[in-house]
C-alpha cells in the first residue's frame, strides 16, 4: 500500500509568493528609474546598482552569519529596499554614502528587528533620513553633470522645486515671481520629468504608471496612496486659497518634492503599514497633513519621509483598535 | 557663567529632592499590607515561575502557602524537598519528603522499528496531528514527534533526536515539573520516580492494539505475553489491555522482566552494560533478526541513555 | 451577479469531470456499512448477525434527537456488527453485509416516472424525512428533519437550494441538476411545504450556464422557487455566505441561518427529499465524483452506501502512481483519505487525485504583513492575529477576535504569499475556544 500523503485541508494554494509581490514592486519602479538614468546619467544607474547590490549583500551576511539562519535573499526583499534607497537620495551622492545608508536601512532598520516582517519603520526611509541628518551637504547637492544627449538644458542644476521654493520665500519673494523666474517650477514641466530632485521624483507620468501596475496585479489597494494625495491636495489648498502669494498651489504639491514616490511605494510598504480598510486611511490622512505641515512650517523643505516615519510609529495602534467589518455585527 | 552653573545645579538638586519625597509620601501611603512570610518565602523559591507546583508562579506559591494551613498539597518540584524543608521551616510546618521523580519518554517506536504508513505535510505539531488523524505510522499511540513536548519544556530538558525520531530527557535539568506531560496529546510522557542511582525499568509502550497488530505496525511494540508479569518477583508489573506497565513504587531494579520481554519493550536507564542482555535478546526473538545487529542496536540504546 | 460582500478567493475551478453522465456502480459482493454517517449521536444497530436484509431496510436506528436512521444499501446477510476504520482510520461502528442479489424492500416505488404532486402535509413530510434518515448531502451530514424543524421563536422566511459547488473539482451536484432537473425542483417544493414558507431560491454559481439555463427552463411550473446565478467565488457555497449573496441577509456572529430566516439545503439533499416522500426511498444512495488531473478516468458514479472506497478507485481506473493524495470532499475543505479500504458514508461526494506537486506545502517564510489573509477572510476576521494569539494561546484575546465565527473555509492558507499554516492552528484554537466557552457555568 502506497503511503499517501496526509495533511490539513486546504489542500491546495494559490500561487501567490512574496517573492513575486516583491518582483512586481521592482518591476512597477522600473519606468521611474528608466527615466531616472534617461535624464540624469549613468551616475544614477551606478547608484541604484550600488544601493541594491550592498542592501542584498548586508542581509545575506547578517543572515548568515550573525543570525546564523538560512538566507532569504531569495524573496527579493532587500532588493526593493535597495532599489528605493538607491531612488531616493540626489543623483550625485557619493557610492560610499550609498553603501552606508544601505547598511542602516538592512543592517539596522531590517535586521535587528528580527528580518522581514518584524520591523517597525520602512527600511529605506530610515537610511535616507539617516543619510539626510549625518551628512546633510551630500543629501541636498541636487547638482550633477548633465548627460550630453540632454540638450534641453539649465533645468537641472541647483535646487529641487521645492528648496528653491523654501529659500525664495523666505528671501521675500512672492510665488508668482518664483514661477516667472524658474521655468521647472510649472507644473506641466514636473509632471514630464524636466525638474530636478532625487532620482526617483523626477518623472510623476512613470510612478503612475508603476501605480496602476501595481494596482491591476492586485499588489496593493489604492486607499493609502490616495487618501495621502486627497489630503496633501486638500490641505495645502485651503493654505493656497488663504494667501496665493505666499503658498503653492495643490498641484504643484502633488508633484513635488517625493510624495509621489512616496505615497505609491514608500507608504504602502507592506510591513509597515496598516492592514485593516479603515486603519489604512487614517493612516494616509496622517502622512498627508504631516507631510504638509512640515513643508510649509518646519525647517525641512521636504516632509514626506518624515511623515511616513512618524505615522509608521502608531500602525500597531492602528491596526489594533481599528479593526475591520465583521461579517454579521450589527453596528 | 559661575552663576548659571550654580543656579542649575541648585535647581536640580531641589526639583530631585522634591520629587524622591513625593514618591516616599507616595509609596508609603498606597502601601499594601501583606504578610511579611510571602516576601521571606517567596526569596527562598527558586524563581523559575515554570508553574510546576501547580500555582501562577513563584510569588503566587508563597501566597497560597501563607494562606493555607498544612503544607498538604504544596510541592515544589524545581527546588525539591531542600526548598520544601526551608518553608516548613519558615511557616513552622511539617513536611514530608517527595520521592524525586523524572519525566519518562514511554515510547521506543523509533524511525527503524516503526514503519511510516504515510507522510505528513503540514504544521509541526503533534496537538494537530491528534486531530487529523492516527499519526504517519501503523501505531495510534505511539509518539508523533513533532515536538510539543520539547516547546513546551522551560528548563531545556527535551531534545528531539533526529534520527530515531523521539524526544530525549536530559536528566541533570528535568525537575519533573509536568509540563511536557500536559502537553503530549498521547500520554506518552510519565513522571516516574528517579530511581536508586538514578537507575529505572520502565515499559516503553503505550500500544493497546492485539499483540499481532502491535508488532506490525513497530517492532518494539510491547504485544501483551504477559511474560513479564509471571517473571515478576514484586508484583510490580500489570498487563491490561494487551499492554504491560510497571508500577515505579513497587519495582525493584532486578530486571528479570527486561531478559524475558521477547520485543525489548522494556527498557532500563542508566545501568551499566551487561554483554550477557544483549544474547538474551537475540536469543528470545522471534523474528530471527541478525543477532550482531541486535546486539549493536541494543548497545547504541545503552550507551546513548548513559551519555543523555 | 449577486455575490457575498466580504473577502473570498478564485481557485481555479477545474471542473474537468463535469461532463461525465452519472453511472451507475456495479453491484458489489460486501457492504461494511457505517454507523455514523451523520453528525450527532451514531445510530444503533437493530439487527443481528445472521440477519437476512433487503435494500431499504432499516438496519440502524437513530439514538437522540440529533441523530439519523441507517438503511441497508443492499440486500443480503449480516455478517458482522463490529469496529471498522474510517477514512481517517478512526474506528467506529460498522455492518457487515455479504451481498446476495438486489432485493428492495416493497414499500419503494421504484417507477421512473416523475411524480409533481405533494400529497402529504408539513408534519407528515417531516416524518417522511425523518424516517428514511435524510441527512444534508453538502457535506455536513445534519439530519434535515432537525433542520426543518426551527426552534420556537425563529421563523423561516426563505428556502435556498445550494446547487453553488464553489469547491473545485467538484461535479456530481452539477450533473444532478442536469439530469435530475424537475426531480430537485419537486423536492424544493416539498422543502418549501415542510417549512412553510413561499418563497424558494436554487442558487448556481455563474460556471453551470447549462444547468442554470435548464432549470431556468422549469421554473414557471414551480410556483415560488427562483433560480438565482451567482459570480463565481469561493466560498459562494457557505451557508453564510449563500444567504448573504441570495438575500442580502447576514447571519448574526455566533448564529445559526435561522436567525436570518433562512434554511440552506443542498441541491442532492432535496433530491433525496423527492425520493423519499414521493417514492418512500430511504437515503443509501449518493453521487460520487472521481476526478483529478491525473486521474485515469473522470467520472461520476451512483454508489450505494458501504462500498470500499479502494473498490471505487480500481472500477475507475485505478490509482496511478504519480498520486500521491487522495482526498474525500474538495480540496479547499475536504479530507486527505488515509485508509482507502474505508467504506462510502452518505455524504461521499469524491475522491480527488492529486501528485505531490500538485498539492505539497511550499515552505513557510515570515509573515509579511500584506493583509491578502484579511481581504480573503469571508467573515471579516484578521487570520494573521488568530494564528498569533493561536501561537501563544491567548485564548480571552481569540474569544474577543471572534475566532468561534470561523467557518474553516481556507481562504486564508489558500492566498497567503508565505506560506503559512493559517488555518491549521486557528483550527485548533477555535476547538479550544469553543470548549473554554462551553464549560463556562450558564448565567
Amino acid at each position: 500500500m502506497k503511503n499517501f500523503i496526509i495533511s490539513q485541508a486546504p489542500h491546495i494554494h494559490s500561487d501567490n509568493t512574496t517573492r513575486k509581490l516583491m518582483r512586481d514592486v521592482i518591476i512597477a519602479l522600473l519606468p521611474a528609474a528608466l527615466v531616472s538614468v534617461y535624464f540624469m546619467g549613468f551616475p544614477v544607474l551606478y547608484m541604484i546598482l550600488i544601493s541594491i547590490g550592498s542592501a542584498v549583500l548586508f542581509e545575506y551576511l547578517i543572515k548568515k552569519f550573525v543570525m546564523k539562519t538560512k538566507p532569504t535573499v531569495n524573496d527579493l526583499s532587500a532588493v526593493v529596499t535597495g532599489l528605493l534607497l538607491g531612488l531616493n537620495l540626489p543623483p550625485a551622492t557619493p557610492l560610499w554614502v550609498v553603501i552606508i545608508g544601505s547598511f542602516v536601512a538592512i543592517a539596522i532598520a531590517k535586521m535587528t528587528f528580527g528580518g522581514l516582517g518584524q520591523n517597525i519603520w520602512n527600511p529605506a526611509l530610515v537610511g535616507r533620513v539617516f543619510l539626510l541628518i549625518s551628512f546633510p551637504v551630500f543629501l541636498t547637492n541636487w547638482s550633477y553633470d548633465i548627460p550630453s544627449w540632454i540638450s534641453s538644458v539649465d533645468a537641472f542644476s541647483g535646487a529641487t522645486p521645492l528648496g528653491l521654493i523654501k529659500e525664495g520665500l523666505a528671501g521675500g519673494s512672492s510665488v508668482q515671481d518664483l514661477i516667472a523666474a524658474n521655468p521647472q517650477l510649472s507644473n506641466s514641466q514636473m509632471f514630464l520629468a524636466k525638474s530636478g530632485g532625487s532620482a526617483g521624483e523626477v518623472s510623476a507620468i512613470a510612478l503612475i504608471l508603476g501605480f496602476i501596475y501595481l494596482l491591476i496585479r492586485k499588489v496593493i489597494k489604492p486607499h493609502i496612496t490616495l487618501s495621502i494625495l486627497v489630503t496633501v491636495f486638500v490641505f495645502s489648498g485651503i493654505f493656497w486659497l488663504s494667501d496665493p502669494t505666499q503658498y503653492m498651489d495643490p498641484i504643484f504639491n502633488l508633484l513635488s518634492g517625493g510624495l509621489l514616490l512616496g505615497s505609491i511605494f514608500m507608504a504602502t510598504d507592506y510591513v509597515t503599514s496598516p492592514m485593516n480598510p479603515k486603519a489604512q486611511i487614517v493612516y494616509g490622512v496622517g502622512i498627508g497633513v504631516l507631510t504638509v505641515l512640515i513643508r510649509l512650517f518646519g525647517s525641512y523643505p521636504e516632509g514626506v519621509s518624515f511623515a511616513i516615519l512618524i505615522m509608521n510609529s502608531i500602525v500597531p495602534l492602528l491596526n489594533k483598535y481599528m479593526k475591520p467589518k465583521r461579517f454579521g455585527r450589527v453596528k | 557663567m559661575i552663576n548659571i552653573i550654580i543656579y542649575t545645579v541648585v535647581t536640580l538638586s531641589v526639583l530631585g529632592l522634591l520629587l524622591a519625597l513625593v514618591l516616599f509620601l507616595i509609596a508609603r501611603k498606597f502601601k499594601v499590607e501583606e504578610d511579611p512570610r510571602i516576601d521571606q518565602i517567596e526569596a527562598i523559591m527558586p524563581g523559575a515561575n515554570c508553574g510546576g507546583c501547580g500555582f501562577a508562579g513563584c510569588r503566587a506559591f508563597s501566597e497560597n502557602v501563607v494562606k493555607a494551613t498544612s503544607l498538604d498539597g504544596f510541592f515544589c518540584p524545581v527546588g525539591g524537598n531542600e526548598v520544601m524543608k526551608k518553608v516548613a521551616a519558615t511557616m513552622g510546618y511539617a513536611v514530608e519528603e517527595n520521592v524525586p521523580k523524572i519525566a519518562v519518554v514511554r515510547c521506543n517506536g523509533t524511525c527503524e522499528a516503526r514503519p511510516k504508513t504515510s507522510v505528513y505535510d503540514g504544521i509541526s505539531s503533534c496537538k494537530v496531528i491528534k486531530t487529523l488523524y492516527q499519526g504517519d505510522t501503523g501505531c495510534k499511540y505511539g509518539c508523533f514527534g513533532q515536538g510539543d513536548c520539547v516547546e513546551a519544556c522551560v528548563f531545556n530538558a527535551l531534545k528531539m533526536n533526529t534520527e530515531t525520531g523521539l524526544p530525549e530527557v536530559n536528566e541533570d535539568n528535568c525537575v519533573a515539573c509536568g509540563a511536557c506531560v500536559k502537553a503530549c496529546p498521547q500520554g506518552i510522557i510519565e513522571l516516574r520516580n528517579k530511581g536508586m542511582k538514578n537507575r529505572r525499568v520502565y515499559v516503553a509502550c503505550m500500544n493497546q492494539d492485539k499483540g499481532g497488530v502491535a508488532r506490525k505496525a513497530c517492532a518494539n511494540a510491547c504485544i501483551g505475553c504477559k511474560k513479564c508479569e509471571q517473571v515478576c518477583p514484586f508484583d510490580a508489573i500489570k498487563v491490561e489491555n494487551f499492554l504491560s506497565y510497571i508500577d515505579y513504587d513497587k519495582c525493584r531494579l532486578c530486571r528479570k522482566c527486561v531478559d524475558v520481554c521477547p520485543t525489548g519493550a522494556i527498557l532500563t536507564d542508566n545501568f551499566p552494560l551487561k554483554k550477557k542482555l544483549e544474547i538474551n535478546h537475540a536469543e528470545v526473538n522471534p523474528i530471527g533478526v541478525n543477532h550482531a545487529e541486535v546486539k549493536s542496536i541494543a548497545i547504541k540504546q545503552e550507551s546513548k541513555k548513559m551519555e543523555a | 451577479m449577486k455575490t457575498f460582500r466580504m473577502g473570498g478567493v478564485h481557485p481555479h475551478d477545474d471542473k474537468i469531470s463535469k461532463n461525465a453522465t452519472i453511472e451507475i456502480f456495479p453491484p458489489l459482493d460486501k457492504a461494511y456499512i457505517s454507523m455514523s454517517q451523520h453528525i450527532g449521536a451514531p445510530a444503533k444497530p437493530i439487527v443481528k448477525v445472521g440477519d437476512y436484509v433487503k435494500v431499504g431496510q432499516l438496519i440502524g436506528e437513530k439514538a437522540g434527537f440529533i441523530s439519523a436512521n441507517i438503511h441497508s444499501s443492499v440486500s443480503g446477510t449480516v455478517t458482522a456488527i463490529k469496529p471498522y476504520a474510517d477514512l481517517a482510520g478512526k474506528m467506529v461502528n460498522t455492518i457487515f453485509i455479504d451481498v446476495e442479489g438486489d432485493e428492495w424492500e416493497e414499500k419503494i416505488d421504484r417507477s421512473p416516472e416523475l411524480a409533481k404532486e405533494i400529497r402529504f402535509n408539513k408534519e407528515e413530510i417531516i416524518k417522511r424525512i425523518e424516517e428514511c434518515g435524510i441527512v444534508g448531502m453538502g457535506g455536513a451530514s445534519f439530519p434535515t428533519n432537525v433542520k426543518l424543524s426551527p426552534p420556537p421563536g425563529k421563523i423561516a422566511e426563505f428556502l435556498i437550494i445550494n446547487g453553488v459547488e464553489c469547491e473545485p473539482y467538484l461535479t456530481s451536484d452539477y450533473r444532478m441538476m442536469m439530469e435530475y432537473p424537475d426531480e430537485i425542483l419537486v423536492g424544493a417544493s416539498i422543502l418549501m411545504k415542510a417549512l412553510d414558507v413561499k418563497k424558494g431560491f436554487i442558487a448556481i454559481e455563474e460556471n453551470k450556464r447549462e444547468a442554470i439555463e435548464l432549470l431556468k427552463s422549469k421554473q414557471e411550473d414551480y410556483p415560488g422557487i427562483k433560480i438565482v446565478p451567482l459570480k463565481k467565488k469561493y466560498p459562494q457555497g457557505g451557508e453564510k455566505q449563500l444567504i448573504d449573496a441570495v438575500v442580502g441577509r447576514q447571519v448574526p456572529s455566533k448564529g445559526l441561518p435561522i436567525d436570518a430566516g433562512a434554511v440552506v439545503q443542498n441541491c442532492a439533499t432535496a433530491f433525496a427529499v423527492y425520493e423519499a416522500v414521493q417514492k418512500h426511498k430511504p437515503l443509501f444512495e449518493g453521487v460520487i465524483t472521481i476526478t483529478g488531473l491525473h486521474a485515469p478516468a473522470q467520472k461520476n458514479y451512483k454508489l450505494r452506501v458501504g462500498t470500499p472506497l479502494e473498490k471505487v478507485a480500481e472500477y475507475a481506473g485505478g490509482i496511478p502512481d504519480s498520486v500521491a493524495k487522495l482526498i474525500s470532499g474538495g480540496p479547499m475543505m475536504g479530507k486527505a483519505i488515509f485508509n482507502m479500504s474505508a467504506a462510502s458514508v452518505k455524504s461521499s461526494s469524491s475522491i480527488l487525485m492529486f501528485t505531490k506537486e500538485e498539492t505539497i506545502r511550499k515552505e513557510e517564510s515570515n509573515c509579511i504583513r500584506c493583509g491578502k489573509c484579511i481581504e480573503a477572510c469571508p467573515m471579516g476576521l484578521e487570520p494573521y492575529m488568530l494564528y498569533k494569539l493561536a501561537k501563544t494561546k491567548d485564548y480571552d484575546q481569540l474569544e474577543k477576535d471572534l475566532v468561534y465565527d470561523c467557518i474553516e473555509c481556507g481562504c486564508c492558507l489558500y492566498t497567503c504569499p508565505a506560506n503559512i499554516p493559517l488555518l491549521d492552528l486557528i483550527r485548533v484554537a477555535k476547538s479550544d475556544v469553543m470548549g473554554i466557552i462551553k464549560s463556562r457555568p450558564k448565567k
